[in-house]
């Protein structure tokens, strides 16, 4: 028998841990940012050391808080899209309990210090098999739904979703390649300078295909459904998408700039940065101006203004990628605050923020209810968000630029005008602003806490979502 | 892993390099329409999913399509200049190696002159001399400060250099070869040999040595075993002995501690002591000579009364 309905229970579980672990990730974040100030602020506890807890708060913010969202999304646009429930559902629910399973362990083994050392890779082989697993029956889901579906063209949502699925896991499988010792130690498959870049092969396009693709998939449903237009066009988004997808695999190589890598490699990889910047802001644009004939609506609607302000962060640091991926201004910022600074202004100003804004969408209509429970609240998210990220970003700039400065200062003698005591000296008042922003930018998140438990203690939870029997063209 | 050094790889690089450029001109190319005429509305192409989901088709922004070719024309004369396609030198030869030597020899050549001349200058009198004692202290403050502190006045396990006290001996030969040749300071696990009383005994013995409070009889039971154990390197007397760097214990200077705590812990424990070869760290630099004798002058001037 045909199913009538969408399943949006496996929609709901990844909402709201999406929600869930974006405050754990960035609850870690803030922690760190206290113990550049205060190095001995967790008492020399080494399960809760600087360098035990930095994976853990990429992981969380990338992984649990950025792949629940992206499960939740991808499930959500592609049943709608498609007109059809989810192909191969207990594979569905098995990649929810797999993929928390994953997020647990990764919350337990890198505290106790089992890694891999790879940045943004960091979990140990087993875990490393369990993703596989995990990933492998998304694709079945995702792929097989649309391989069923009723409508005739697949909606742009989920080319990009498509790609980002297939190539995240081709990145894992060759980054990951390894030789286990023990259950909990293994050696990477590379050596030297070959298995630095393969790791950063993996690493750019971890943000490139994690972090751009898959969110500009999430961004090309809920812009065009929350401002109630029409995308602008069709033609941008099938070349930036393209051009995206292609371009982004040569970028790697411009974290190894003035290293052992080969020349040849790092001016590829610069070159093929600075043909990024037009794919990227093609995005952008069309999700800009989407909203043209629609502005007005800016003014009442905070869920909107999440997702614009989204878009305008994302146009910015993928401006600033691709110039500090050229040689002569990676030299200066490569190594300083200014990279994590541009990180944040992309992982907080884009992804974070329209994944909020998306989620605030989203979360009521899988709970029965019209809207979220106070509007008065996301805008007070809202704005809490976008000047914690500014003043982030803002004072990580200046940190970053006099870090390198400072580095590179030299006196009349040829010595180092500054000690590495004084560089960091200097950066105590810019630590303290980036904790003031990444504490406002938690203290959101609280706020939407609150508010998706008010909206969903009031409301019901929808199992049975009508399928539409008409289907178009 | 392979290392693809046949012939074959630089040909394969620069064909995809190349063929990936000129192709994404020829895709942009092709899907590039016409301008909407003022006044013209874009197509709204007949599709919609999700009840309301629709594409309209504006062609792609002119500016954007500008941006676009501007970065793949870069790209195709940065790739003509520099090094990109395979083994291509690129018409500017550049190479990192070749940017970081040329760098080296103009310091070279800068700061030449500013070294040379100490050089010719014995310890003692550089120590004297205001200018060598602050480029000294900028290298101190470079490849010391971490450890000794940017006053040299120590911490726990890193010898303060301004008490005149010292491990392996403060004339100015010895710190040049402490300097040069780094240091590794080994004071044996004696907790099993010792047990925990004899540990204890052997500690107020320490103690009493440098007139610390300290149990007398304990110190009494301690002694013999000090002489049989830790003599041979620290002196009968506890005096210690430079040549093996072993710190004299009848003075007020503890490197790692002179509480009962800290004396029974680097008794049972052990303690290594790592001071690295600065030479080492100081790279390649022909001024490297003259940088080892200023840091020399300014270590040994600090504990100097001037």
């Amino acid at each position: 028998m045909e199913a009538t309905t969408y399943n949006y229970k496996v929609v709901r579980q990844f909402a709201i841990m999406t929600v869930v672990w974006g405050i754990v990730g960035m609850l870690v974040g803030v922690l760190l940012a206290a113990q550049l100030i205060w190095p001995d602020l967790t008492f020399g506890i080494e399960w809760l050391s600087y360098g035990r807890l930095r994976p853990l708060h990429t992981n969380a913010v990338i992984f649990a808080f950025g792949g629940s969202a992206m499960f939740a999304v991808s499930y959500y646009i592609v049943q709608r899209t498609c007109q059809v429930r989810l192909w191969a559902e207990k594979l569905a629910a098995f990649t929810f309990w797999g993929w928390t399973l994953v997020i647990v362990l990764a919350a337990v083994t890198l505290p106790l210090g089992y890694t891999s050392s790879k940045e943004y890779a960091e979990l140990e082989w087993p875990i490393d098999i369990l993703i596989t697993v995990v990933w492998v029956s998304y694709a079945l889901v995702f792929f097989g739904t649309i391989l069923k579906r009723k409508t005739k063209h697949i909606y742009v949502s989920n080319w990009f979703f498509g790609a980002y699925i297939l190539v995240i896991a081709i990145l894992h499988l060759v980054n990951s390649a390894e030789l286990p010792v023990t259950m909990t130690k293994s050696y990477s498959a590379y050596a030297g300078v070959q298995d630095a870049m393969v790791q950063w092969w993996y690493g750019h396009n971890a943000v490139g295909f994690f972090l751009t693709t898959a969110f500009l998939g999430m961004m090309y449903y809920f812009i065009p459904k929350q401002a109630g237009r029409p995308i602008y066009s069709y033609r941008l988004s099938v070349v930036h998408f393209w051009s995206l997808n292609f371009i982004y695999m040569w970028a790697g190589p411009h974290h190894l700039q003035y290293t052992a890598l080969p020349d040849w490699a790092q001016s590829l990889g610069m070159v093929f940065s600075l043909m990024l910047l037009a794919p990227s802001w093609g995005g952008m644009m069309n999700g800009i101006m989407t909203l043209s004939g629609a502005w007005h609506k800016l003014r009442t609607d905070p869920i909107l203004k999440f997702m614009v302000t989204a878009l305008s962060f994302y146009g910015m640091s993928t401006f600033e990628g691709p110039m500090m991926s050229i040689k002569t201004v990676n030299a200066l910022s490569h190594y300083t605050e200014w990279t994590i600074g541009h990180v944040h202004s992309g992982a907080l100003g884009w992804v974070a923020m329209i994944t909020v804004g998306s989620m605030y969408y989203l979360i009521p209509r899988l709970f029965g209810r019209e809207s979220m429970f106070s509007t008065k609240l996301i805008e007070w998210h809202f704005w809490l968000s976008t000047i914690g990220v500014v003043l982030y970003i803002a004072a990580l700039w200046i940190a970053g630029v006099a870090q390198g400065l400072m580095w590179r200062a030299a006196n009349a003698d040829g010595t180092l005008t500054y000690s590495f005591a004084q560089v960091l000296n200097t950066m105590y008042p810019f630590y303290g602003i980036r904790l003031l922003g990444g504490t406002m930018f938690f203290a959101g998140m609280l706020i939407m806490a609150y508010n998706v438990w008010q909206t969903t203690r009031q409301g019901r939870v929808v199992n049975d979502a009508p399928i539409p029997q008409a289907v178009h063209a | 892993m392979s290392d693809f050094t046949h012939g074959f790889w630089p040909i394969y690089i620069s064909v995809i390099t190349l063929v990936s450029i000129i192709g994404t001109w020829v895709f942009l190319k092709s899907q590039t329409t016409r301008k909407l005429a003022p006044g013209e509305k874009p197509e709204l192409i007949e599709h919609t999913w999700d009840g309301d989901l629709q594409d309209l088709n504006n062609p792609l922004p002119r500016w954007w399509l500008g941006l676009f070719y501007g970065t793949l024309v870069f790209a195709l004369v940065y790739l003509v200049l520099w090094p990109g396609l395979g083994n291509y030198a690129g018409v500017l030869k550049w190479t990192q190696l070749g940017e970081y030597e040329e760098e080296v020899q103009k310091a070279e050549a800068k700061f030449q002159p500013v070294y040379a001349g100490f050089m010719q200058q014995d310890v003692a009198t550089v120590a004297a001399d205001a200018d060598a004692r602050a480029i000294g202290k900028n290298l101190f403050l470079t490849y010391c400060s971490q450890c000794h502190g940017s006053d040299a006045a120590g911490a726990r396990g890193f010898p303060n250099l301004t008490d005149g006290d010292w491990l392996y001996g403060g004339d100015p030969d010895t710190i040049k070869a402490t300097l040069t040749d780094g240091r590794a300071g080994v004071m044996p696990a004696l907790g099993d040999a010792l047990g925990a009383d004899g540990t204890k005994a052997v500690a107020h013995y320490v103690l009493s040595l440098s007139g610390r409070q300290h149990d007398a009889a304990l110190a009494t039971a301690g002694k013999p075993k000090f002489e049989e154990n830790c003599a041979a390197c620290h002196m009968p007397d506890g005096t210690g002995m430079q040549a093996m760097g072993a710190p004299n214990l009848t003075d007020k200077v503890w490197l790692y501690g002179g509480s009962e705590a800290a004396i029974i812990e680097s008794i049972a424990k052990g303690r290594n002591g790592v001071m690295p070869a600065v030479a080492q760290t100081l790279g390649t630099t022909s001024n490297k000579e003259a940088k080892l004798h200023l840091l020399t002058a300014y270590v040994y001037g600090l504990s100097q009364k001037r």
